[in-house]
């Protein structure tokens, strides 16, 4: 069968220093698609977004990107990586969002460092230093980093963490635009589920295996939540 | 003519000063952007290890030290990169050692050595002809390799991680980084002297900080602040008497505090 998979994970493994955190994950990935990772804390999720970029090598199972196995791929600008704010935010030296965007853009292209801050609305911020934005606008940054080296897959890691919840509606607005529009597929880890559910076309929950991957719509009918995080809880399921 | 320029010492003092206030500041801004300030401090001591072997083996103490403190330098960042030392262990551990080493090569070769001492603080009679042309090529290198790899040694020391998710090769750009710092040290040791180098890679970056705007501004005015630190400190050591090295980092601590006091206060 020929495969419009983006990203393929077969019978995946992990642990660190014999302590499983990842057994046997099966996930396919498709160009287009909107995936939100979700799942406990200590569940394994950034563990595999680490294996996705390629920082942490599977211990059991195939990666494939692109139909490329992992360990061959060299592509890595296919993959824009937005990382949790808090890790990057308090850089100690002056540096400016512009400085921050061409980090992105292969051989610091100027046209790319413009283009990826037009597309997130920030190029009236370009001058500005990191450290005087608000969470919120931080965040956009990042996305306008990873977005200047033009990738296929943009990875986001607790994007919302910091950010109020006003920035958050326009952050999420952005992130279905480029969805949307670029066809950019996005594979977003979050602890916010209400929210979740609401935005992204597929869900993934993981908790050491993979508990649930499909529609979130079928992830609310049925009794996954309380599997995962064993308690009751509720979903408040917007109109759309 | 001033009187300081009738004196050819003074004028290799100089010219190596202008070396040392460009090259240490530059290096500092990655370095302190990384927080890993305590390398080109650390480096400097073990550099007096190489100078020691240089003295007690009759080759350039320059030479000594720069292949000393290069070979420690890939020490230091494997032990890091391998995690089988924190950072701040690695560095401290190699920064008591070498000059542990320093000493006891010297009571090895039987003479209290005037040299080493000069080399401890720096000295403005010491930098010879031989010397100039070491610092000066290694100076052009630093600059070289600094202006061909800006962009990965900038996004290196912005966020390992995420240079290392976009391809950039990290560890090799680190390991590139950590030998610029030990070609560095080499540059200052004349001068300013292994046990006060730290500072200058470090000061001056602190009070470009406070008036910079952008990453490249902080570089650029770290060296700016570097050069009028070691130029009028050597100034200053040839016309009041006073040590070197010592003068020109109270220069650029001098300096930091105007930084503090010009200081935007929107920053």
């Amino acid at each position: 069968m020929m495969s419009n998979a983006a990203i393929e994970l077969n019978h995946v493994s992990f642990s660190y220093n014999h302590e499983p955190v990842l057994t046997d994950i099966s996930l396919r990935i498709e160009s287009g698609d909107y995936v939100g990772v979700i799942g406990p804390n200590g569940g394994g999720k950034t563990t595999l977004m680490r294996l996705l970029l390629g920082l942490l090598q599977p211990q059991e199972g195939t990666i494939t990107l692109w139909g490329t196995p992992l360990p061959r791929f060299k592509n890595w600008h296919s993959i824009g990586y937005v990382p949790q704010r808090v890790d990057s935010g308090d850089f100690r030296l002056p540096i400016t969002v512009k400085e921050v965007v061409s980090f992105g853009a292969p051989r610091n292209n100027k046209i790319a460092t413009a283009a990826a801050l037009e597309q997130v609305g920030i190029a009236d911020l370009a001058k500005r230093g990191l450290r005087e934005l608000s969470g919120g606008q931080q965040q956009k940054v990042f996305i306008a980093k990873a977005l200047a080296a033009e990738p296929k897959v943009l990875i986001l890691d607790e994007p919302t963490v910091g950010v109020d919840i006003a920035a958050q509606d326009d952050f999420y607005q952005l992130i279905a635009r480029l969805n949307m529009e670029q066809r950019l597929t996005i594979i977003m880890v979050s602890h916010d589920i209400d929210v979740v559910v609401n935005e992204v076309s597929k869900l993934a929950c993981i908790n050491d295996h993979l508990v649930y991957h499909g529609l979130p719509k079928n992830f609310i009918e049925k009794d996954y939540l309380s599997n995962l995080y064993g308690k009751t809880r509720k979903f408040i399921l917007h109109g759309h | 003519m001033l009187t300081i320029f009738h004196y050819s010492f003074m004028i290799r003092a100089l010219i190596a000063g202008v070396a040392i206030g460009i090259v240490a500041p530059l290096i500092g801004t990655f370095v302190v952007a990384k927080r890993y300030a305590l390398i080109a401090d650390s480096l400097a001591h073990v550099s007096l290890a190489g100078v020691a072997l240089g003295i007690l083996l009759g080759v350039s103490p320059l030479l000594g030290a720069l292949a000393v403190s290069v070979i420690a330098a890939f020490v230091i960042e494997r032990l890091r990169s391998d995690r089988r030392v924190t950072a701040e262990v690695a560095l401290a551990m190699f920064l008591s050692s070498g000059l542990a080493i320093a000493v006891v090569l010297i009571g090895l070769s039987n003479k209290v050595n005037v040299d080493l001492l000069s080399f401890l603080f720096g000295s403005i009679t010491t930098v010879s002809a031989n010397d100039l042309w070491l610092i000066g090529g290694l100076t052009l290198a630093v600059l070289a390799t600094v202006t061909c790899l800006y962009q990965q040694l900038a996004y290196t020391s912005f966020n390992e991680e995420q240079a290392r998710a976009s391809g950039l090769p990290v560890n090799l750009i680190n390991q590139v980084l950590i030998i610029l710092t030990a070609v560095m040290v080499v540059v200052s040791l004349r001068i300013v002297g292994g046990l006060l180098i730290g500072a200058l890679t470090v000061i001056p970056v602190a009070a470009a900080s406070q008036l910079a705007h952008s990453f490249k501004q902080t570089a650029v005015y770290a060296v700016l602040i570097g050069l009028v630190a070691v130029v009028s400190g050597l100034f200053a050591s040839f016309y009041l008497d006073l040590a070197a090295g010592g003068t020109i980092v109270l220069t650029a601590l001098i300096l930091f505090i105007v930084a503090i006091i010009l200081r935007p206060s929107h920053n």
